[in-house]
């Protein structure tokens, strides 16, 4: 499969009054054409502040760039200018928000929203641009879009709004797109709607998708990998089959069991991760996530974890994984979903620095 | 929508029928009478003056004839000014205060919201704080002080403009300039942080990521956005022009309908005052349903009731 992003060591920082807050503290990965990655983690971990860093929508200043490359089709993004960038919003690279209550321009025309990006990408004609808009707004599911196309967006509930939304970044037939906890704030029968919705126009239209969330469930229903993140850091990434049935970071272990099911009991408490993620002005020294952690090892309060290879497509930032690390035994809820997966390698190895 | 604005004509009614019933009641429990400021009438005299302008006739006979008057838009005579009827003061001084007051909205309007989307746009940098303090000035520096200011400097020291007097259109700068630099100051600050406020919403990410340029976002999306409070500002803002304006034509020496509506206050003249206040009052009224109006137009959400046209 052809690589459509590579993402290498990015860090981003953002300058405040309290010091520089290190929100993307080297983030590596890669996505392939008309795959689906999810971005997992805690508010603040930085998996929003890194989706954004892709199409550079964050505000600099505060925030900027202080390392590593992100590479779209080979070609790296950091050093163009806005009016490049301009080149690349919405026609490589397009983005869906989390409230589609407040995503909308409130005193525009749907059909408007729709077709801007269209004339300035594609050089429709005002006509053109809106026969593609209704078009694209029936492709979404929107039912009568003639005349949904001259309404506004307070007509509109929020599942529709949402996918005017969807209709508005897919206008210009992106490359990628960028989910930002898209179904966060619809009820639970719109986001399976949402979801379908956008796994089908995958199929069809052969988008990559980043799909930002905190909802494991989301996870299993949408995503061929995942990375989970924590403190500006990817702590654990693999296939789903590989986070879901064999994690091996203790902070996934901790999302895992947090993750309420249908057919758990109600006598099982859910578990919680205690404490709160750290303060990334200054990041605590060893590992991120130590303190919270009831399997740290002594050294992770020393030193910064590396990241091991469990298999081809696996990998996980923990001293646990080292040859010297005692055998721990993950949460009861945990150890009731693994499973042996085939392509796990005999033994954890370690990811050599600049891989 | 007409149904809309019948409505609204209704209780404009209403509230003028109010404004004048209180006026009427509230000038003649003020002490001293249109005749009392001059040297002691003969009681004579003084009833027969009395008679001739009716004040003679029972509260309820008076305040009758007047309402009659006031729908048949005639304000009566002045009690001061022998020769002239209150529609002839208004007639002659209202064309120059209207244009006065014209040119100082503008003057607020144009200059204000540019100040303030330029200090939104270069947020914390130089043009803020530079628009900032022009604004608290703006604020802080009351008309008249500002008009003895601009009749020095630009008039006396430099002899840019008149010192004063209503002639030409250069005439009309200085005190337009004097009159609009309050609320010029308040509507570059109210554009200023609805601006801001604006950039802040998700829907001005959502334009960036369609890969719009910064000039097209703010002119499609963020300047109509964030004038809406501006509008809504634009009825109190004619109410303040219009009082504003009184002490500016005094000083500007500007023959407007300010001067008349202040002295005659003083003079007791009653007709001139209830003609002056009702005529203010109906002005007033039509500009704020005129900002409703214009609402309802920038901002779909706004349904004026009775015009269910979208359902």
């Amino acid at each position: 499969m052809e690589k459509l992003l590579e993402i290498k060591n990015l860090e981003v920082s953002f300058q405040t009054y309290g010091g520089t807050v290190k929100a993307v503290r080297g983030v590596s990965f890669d996505l392939h054409k008309g795959e689906t990655l999810a971005i997992v983690g805690e508010s603040g971990s930085g998996k929003s502040v890194t989706s954004q860093s892709i199409m550079k929508l964050i505000p600099m200043p505060p925030g900027h760039i202080s390392g590593g490359q992100i590479l779209l089709n080979g070609d790296d993004i950091v050093p163009k200018t806005e009016k490049q960038m301009e080149k690349i919003r919405g026609k490589e690279i397009s983005m869906i928000f989390q409230d589609p209550m407040t995503s909308l321009n409130p005193t525009m025309k749907i059909g408007n929203q729709i077709t801007e990006g269209l004339i300035k990408h594609q050089n429709m004609s005002k006509q053109d641009a809106k026969n593609r808009a209704i078009e694209l707004l029936r492709l979404v599911g929107i039912p009568m879009p003639e005349k949904r196309v001259n309404q506004y967006p307070h007509e509109f509930s929020g599942g529709m709004r949402q996918r005017a939304m969807i209709a508005i970044a897919l206008a210009a037939n992106p490359k990628l797109l960028i989910a930002d906890e898209p179904t966060t704030a619809l009820d639970v029968t719109i986001q399976a709607q949402i979801l379908e919705l956008m796994k089908d126009l995958q199929s069809k239209m052969d988008t990559s998708i980043i799909f930002i969330t905190h909802d494991l469930g989301v996870v299993a229903n949408v995503a061929d990998r995942v990375a989970v993140m924590y403190a500006g850091q990817i702590v654990e990434m693999g296939t789903v089959d590989e986070i879901f049935y064999d994690p091996r970071h203790p902070y996934t272990w901790g999302l895992l069991a947090s993750m309420p099911s249908v057919d758990s009991d109600h006598s099982a408490d859910l578990a919680a991760i205690p404490g709160t993620p750290p303060d990334l002005t200054n990041p605590p020294k060893g590992d991120a996530f130590a303190a919270r952690n009831s399997y740290a090892l002594a050294i992770d309060f020393e030193e910064e974890p590396p990241m091991f290879q469990i298999s081809e497509t696996h990998f996980a930032k923990t001293w646990l994984l080292h040859p010297d690390a005692p055998k721990v035994e993950p949460p009861e809820a945990v150890k009731k979903r693994i499973r042996q997966l085939s392509s796990t390698f005999e033994k954890p190895v370690l990811v050599k620095e600049g891989k | 929508m007409a149904k809309y604005i019948g409505k609204r004509l209704l209780y404009m009614i209403i509230s003028l029928w109010m404004i004048v019933t209180a006026t009427f009641f509230f000038m003649r429990i003020a002490p001293g009478n249109p005749f009392a400021s001059e040297k002691k009438l003969p009681p004579e005299i003084e009833a027969n003056l009395n008679a001739h302008f009716g004040l003679d006739k029972p509260w309820y006979a008076q305040y009758w004839e007047y309402l009659v008057r006031i729908v048949n838009w005639d304000f009566g005579p002045s009690f001061k000014y022998k020769s002239q009827t209150v529609n002839d003061l208004i007639n002659e001084g209202f064309p120059v205060s209207f244009l006065l007051g014209m040119e100082a909205i503008f003057i607020a309007v144009a200059i204000g919201v540019l100040l303030g989307i330029i200090a939104a746009l270069k947020h914390n940098r130089w043009p803020d704080y530079t628009a900032m303090i022009i604004a608290v000035l703006g604020i802080s520096v009351p008309s008249f002080i500002m008009a003895s200011f601009l009749q020095y400097f630009l008039a006396i020291k430099m002899g840019i403009f008149p010192v004063a007097r209503w002639e030409t259109f250069m005439h009309s700068v200085l005190p337009a300039l004097a009159l609009a630099s309050t609320p010029m100051a308040f509507i570059a600050r109210l554009t200023r942080s609805s601006m801001l406020e604006v950039l802040a919403n998700d829907y001005i990410k959502t334009a960036k990521s369609k890969g719009l340029s910064s000039g097209v976002i703010t002119v499609k999306h963020t300047i109509r956005n964030a004038l809406l409070p501006v509008v809504t500002y634009m009825g109190p803002l004619t109410a303040g022009i219009l009082t504003g304006s009184f002490v500016i034509e005094k000083i500007f020496g500007i023959p407007g309908l300010g001067a008349h509506f202040v002295t005659s206050i003083n003079n007791r003249d009653y007709t001139v005052i209830m003609g002056v206040t009702v005529f203010y009052s109906i002005l007033l009224l039509v500009s704020i349903l005129l900002v409703d109006i214009a609402y309802g137009i920038i901002d779909p959400r706004i349904k004026l009731a009775g015009g269910k046209k979208g359902e």
